[in-house]
């Protein structure tokens, strides 16, 4: 059993341990060591690493029902947050470095392309959540209003694994995995919220 | 294209050559020098400047064999160049099959002290919108052909990728529907662009460059021009495709650079040069329009993509 004082303890490990893929990649970015098509590679890193990070904060919101992972909802919000830094990575690589700011060329992109446009709108669900990230934010907006927007949380993770499996050529199973766990995680929030307390009552 | 009749190397010059390659890295390593190899790709790189356009510049040996699209070996990148250490393109033979007076078994050693050898330095557009330029070492494609002197009932060719699990990691999983297949009408096959490449930068083709034997057709994009060349069948109707029978809304038989005609995925209308910070505008027919556009007149593009 982990205290929620002692992960309390080790979470500034953790936000380390997020955060150094992206200093790593840019230092590898900046050296040539990110092989020959650097800016696809780096684009491709911080977009899989958002991804499973918003996997991993439907994990912990789940989990954390349970007493035992009780401790973990400690990260949720910083990963959350991580997760949107990485996607604001990813896409901010797409529009200076891939494009270098043509934006007539990347407002039709994001249009005519549905693989970008379903990751462009998920980006776009993600901004009110991490606007409304500070606790503050909760008790300004009221638990139930902050939480409603927090929903957008799973529009966002189909988004953006569909995202990826739409980009991928052929043998989509790894993009496929991660559709399937977010299905799952989805379901198991409805039945927890829903189903699950009309049967105890 | 220009091709300069001084730049035609017999093939056993190139052998010759290699043999000086091997024997100065040999020398270069015994100095202590690791950068051998690429310190004789750069001496060989005025053979080929005369070929080159305006406005290119070639790519580095490293560039070209590391960043491959090879799903025999793995679907990443570097994956053929990291997986391909197994596959034994020594020795190779090539069956000539279907619509064809000379059906045969061509085995490649002998097959390659009949042509000659010729300098090709030709761009690579790939569907996924990156390009490179590469100096390629190979013989026009129609000199097979030839060889296998077809009926004038065969109006297509089929090119068959090699079949090895055991060498080929890739092929272990479905990653696509094995062997991976390509095609080509025979007014483009016998045409003087299309190769069958043996090498580039005077080597012998590496494993994941598609050894020992693949096709080049500039003006296509790169998954037409297929690798690691088993067979080729002469046949009456428009042949099997790999990546059209995958995705036919996608990728279409022809194929052909367009930069008018957006794929869904990426638009077709720039490019990354690999090497380069910003996109060039693609060109039609990847910039081969003079030699190949009278293959497509009268044909709706955006209908035969």
């Amino acid at each position: 059993m982990i205290s929620t004082q002692l992960f309390k303890k080790i979470k500034p490990l953790i936000f380390f341990a997020i955060f150094l893929p992206s200093l790593f990649w840019s230092y590898q970015f900046i050296n040539g060591a990110l092989g020959v098509n650097p800016i696809e590679k780096l684009m491709d890193n911080m977009g899989e690493m958002a991804l499973r990070l918003i996997v991993l904060t439907l994990f912990i919101s789940s989990l954390s029902e349970f007493k035992k992972f009780r401790f973990l909802i400690e990260v949720r919000r910083m990963i959350g947050l991580f997760a949107f830094f990485y996607v604001t990575c990813h896409f901010l690589i797409y529009i200076a470095l891939d494009h270098f700011f043509d934006m007539t060329f990347i407002i039709k992109d994001i249009i005519k392309r549905p693989f970008i446009t379903f990751g462009f709108i998920s980006f776009i669900f993600l901004i009110p959540l991490a606007i409304t990230s500070p606790k503050i934010m909760v008790k300004k907006l009221g638990f139930k209003v902050w939480k409603k927007i927090h929903y957008l949380i799973y529009p966002a993770a189909i988004l953006s694994s569909v995202h990826f499996y739409m980009l991928v050529r052929a043998n989509k199973i790894e993009p496929a995995i991660y559709i399937f766990l977010i299905l799952v995680l989805l379901l198991y929030r409805l039945y927890y919220k829903i189903i699950h307390p009309q049967l105890v009552r | 294209m220009k091709i300069l009749p001084s730049e035609i190397t017999p093939y056993k010059n190139y052998l010759n050559r290699r043999k000086f390659i091997k024997s100065s890295i040999a020398t270069s390593l015994v100095l202590g020098a690791s950068t051998g190899l690429e310190a004789n790709h750069i001496s060989n790189q005025n053979i080929y400047n005369n070929q080159l356009d305006e406005n290119d510049s070639l790519n580095s040996f490293e560039e070209i064999t590391t960043y491959n699209n090879f799903y025999e070996f793995g679907m990443g990148k570097t994956d053929p160049a990291e997986n391909s250490g197994d596959f034994k393109p020594k020795p190779w033979s090539i069956s000539l099959e279907g619509l064809i007076n000379n059906p045969q078994v061509l085995d490649l050693e002998k097959l390659l002290q009949n042509v000659t050898i010729e300098d090709r330095v030709y761009r690579l557009r790939c569907v996924e919108a990156w390009s490179m330029v590469i100096p390629w070492q190979g013989f026009p494609l129609a000199e097979i052909i030839k060889m296998a002197d077809p009926l004038s009932s065969a109006k297509f060719i089929q090119f068959v990728t090699v079949f090895r699990p055991e060498e080929m990691p890739g092929q272990k999983r479905k990653l696509l529907p094995w062997p991976y297949v390509e095609g080509l009408r025979m007014d483009e096959a016998m045409h003087p662009l299309t190769i069958l490449s043996t090498g580039l930068y005077g080597h012998d083709l590496l494993n994941q460059s598609g050894a020992p034997l693949r096709l080049v057709v500039p003006w296509k994009y790169g998954f037409k021009s297929i690798k690691s060349i088993s067979s080729i069948r002469f046949v009456d109707k428009q042949p099997d495709a790999t990546w059209s029978m995958l995705a036919p809304s996608e990728y279409g038989f022809y194929s052909n650079v367009n930069n008018l005609v957006d794929h869904p995925r990426w638009s077709q209308g720039t490019e990354r040069r690999i090497g380069e910070f910003k996109r060039r505008k693609t060109m039609m027919y990847n910039g081969y329009e003079a030699e190949v556009g009278h293959l497509y007149k009268g044909m709706d593009l955006r209908k035969y993509y």
